[in-house]
């Protein structure tokens, strides 16, 4: 029986974009590899620390919501602790008002992008039909 | 005219008219707006219910029924976890 997981990490600032995706690619293949599925993915980017960890101040955020095993789990974040680009992560399990909250939380944002990708559209033409 | 104002207080007599204080009823934000999961990720949301060190606020501050309480204290614990909300701070807002 798959439990639908939700896990963020920080990675530390000092890896380069090319890195950072090579660092989730990891992750989404190790999560896909052993009988998880990944729902749903979101990269925060580079973000302010509230606090110092390990004596840096900002760091790399991604979000993986997932489904997968309680064992899966548990070998999941044995990897990030073997892993020195991860200072900081938490997976925690989704109950099935976190899941509708998570669904509606995606919508909004995909709602939000469409809208930002139909604007400078809708420019475009406006400045189309007054030449 | 004295003797008035006397009379309508029940013979006490004040300096100043009495303000009565109508105390707002409080009341819990997740009931009332229907909101079931508090999310960790929105630090904004959860700064609501923190006093400036970055101290959870009681529930007889906030209004917040019991059952929540304990869902926005989860979360508050999880954004600091994650560095989203300081542990410990002055003038977080």
């Amino acid at each position: 029986m798959l439990k639908q997981y939700e896990t963020v990490f920080i990675a530390t600032p000092v890896l380069s974009e090319s890195q950072m995706k090579e660092a989730v690619a990891k992750y989404t293949d190790f999560i896909k590899n052993n009988g998880g599925e990944v729902v749903y993915e979101e990269d925060w980017g580079l973000r302010q620390l509230a606090y110092p960890i390990q004596h840096k101040t900002s760091g790399f955020y991604h979000l993986i919501q997932f489904k997968g095993t309680p064992e899966f789990v548990a070998s999941l974040e044995t990897q990030y602790h073997r892993d020195e680009r991860i200072i900081r992560f938490l997976t925690v399990a989704l109950d099935k008002n976190a899941v509708a909250y998570a669904e509606h939380r995606r919508a909004n944002k995909q709602a939000k992008a469409e809208a930002k990708a139909e604007e400078p559209a809708a420019e475009t033409n406006a400045e189309n039909a007054e030449n | 005219m004295a003797e008035n104002i006397k009379n309508q207080n029940n013979g006490i007599r004040f300096l100043n008219p009495p303000t009565l204080e109508v105390r707002k009823k409080k009341y819990c934000r997740f009931k009332k707006a229907g909101i079931k999961y508090v999310d960790y990720k929105d630090p904004e949301f959860l700064k609501k219910f923190l006093n400036e060190q970055g101290k959870i606020l009681p529930r007889r501050i906030t209004g917040t029924s019991l059952k929540f309480q304990r869902k926005v204290a989860q979360a508050v614990k999880r954004a600091r976890t994650l560095a989203l909300l300081p542990y410990v701070t002055d003038l977080l807002k």
